[in-house]
C-alpha cells in the first residue's frame, strides 16, 4: 500500500521548510453516518519527525484536527540529500512510517 | 484569559485534585495524570485532550496559565466557511520556544493541537483544525517556562464538529 504520508523537505541555507500531508479520516467521536449512529472517533495521536536520530518536531493531536491532516513547520542544520524520518500513531493502535529525502 | 476553574469542574478534574492531596488515597489515576509539565515530555496528554473549556485544558496540559502577548502572532481567517477545515498558524519571536498548542474554545473539547518545538526547531506551525462554530481560538507559546497566548475569533458559516 502507498504511504499515508506525503512529505515536502527543502533546505534553504541552514533552515529546512517541511510540509507534511497525511490521509487519515480523523473522526472526532461526534459526527453521525447515514444511519444516524456515531461514528465512533479515531485520530492520530502523535506525529513525529526524526533528522539524524533526533526529534526536530513532534504532535500530539486530538481529533479536533481536520481529516487528512497538514502541518508545516522548519528547523536548522539539515542539508539537501538527507534523510527525514515521519511516522505516526493513531488511537486505534495504527501506525505508519516512511522517510523523506530533503532537496 | 480567565485563571478560574468553570462552574462545572468535570469529574476528573475534581479527582485529580483529590489525588494531589492525597485525601481520598486514589494513588494513580490510568493515565497518570501529572498535569504540570505535561507538554514537556513524551507522553500523550490524555487528560488535557479531554478538558472541555480551554482554561482547564492549559491547566492540564502546563499547569499554569498564560499571559497574553503581542510576540505571538496568530494567524486565522476572519470568516471560515467551512468549518471542518480551518488554516490556523502561528509564529513568535520569543526565545527558547519549547511547546506550541491550539485550542479552540467552544469545540467539545478545546485542545486541538500540541506540538513539541526542541532546540534548533523554528517556533512557527502551520496546520488546519476544525471548529464547531464561531468562537476563539488560542496560540500558547510555552517559552523559558512561561505560557504566552494569543487569541483571534473566527467566524465559522458551516461547523465542523457536528453531524
Amino acid at each position: 500500500m502507498a504511504s499515508t504520508i506525503r512529505v515536502r523537505a527543502t533546505a534553504n541555507g541552514d533552515i529546512t521548510e517541511v510540509q507534511a500531508l497525511i490521509q487519515h479520516p480523523m473522526d472526532s467521536g461526534f459526527v453521525k453516518d447515514s444511519k444516524g449512529e456515531l461514528i465512533p472517533a479515531h485520530f492520530i495521536q502523535e506525529l513525529k519527525f526524526e533528522y539524524n536520530g533526533k526529534d526536530v518536531f513532534v504532535a500530539d493531536w486530538g481529533p479536533a484536527v481536520s481529516k487528512d491532516p497538514y502541518v508545516k513547520f522548519s528547523f536548522k542544520g539539515a542539508k539537501k540529500g538527507d534523510d527525514l524520518k515521519i511516522s505516526w500513531t493513531d488511537n486505534k493502535g495504527a501506525s505508519d512510517t516512511t522517510t523523506a529525502k530533503i532537496s | 484569559m480567565t485563571t478560574t476553574t468553570g462552574p462545572h469542574p468535570t469529574r476528573r478534574l475534581i479527582l485529580q485534585g483529590a489525588a494531589s492531596v492525597a485525601l481520598l488515597g486514589l494513588g494513580n489515576l490510568p493515565f497518570g495524570a501529572t498535569p504540570a509539565r505535561a507538554a514537556a515530555n513524551d507522553k500523550y496528554p490524555e487528560a488535557a485532550f479531554r478538558q472541555k473549556s480551554e482554561a482547564d485544558a492549559i491547566k492540564a496540559l502546563y499547569g499554569k496559565t498564560a499571559e497574553p502577548s503581542d510576540k505571538v502572532k496568530l494567524d486565522a481567517p476572519e470568516i471560515a466557511e467551512n468549518g471542518g477545515v480551518v488554516p490556523i498558524s502561528v509564529a513568535t519571536t520569543l526565545d527558547k520556544v519549547t511547546s506550541i498548542s491550539f485550542f479552540v474554545a467552544e469545540n467539545p473539547n478545546a485542545l486541538a493541537a500540541s506540538y513539541k518545538i526542541p532546540e534548533g526547531t523554528i517556533p512557527s506551525v502551520a496546520n488546519r483544525l476544525k471548529m464547531a462554530k464561531t468562537t476563539n481560538v488560542i496560540a500558547i507559546v510555552e517559552a523559558d517556562g512561561k505560557l504566552y497566548s494569543a487569541t483571534k475569533e473566527v467566524k465559522v458559516t458551516v461547523g465542523g464538529c457536528g453531524g
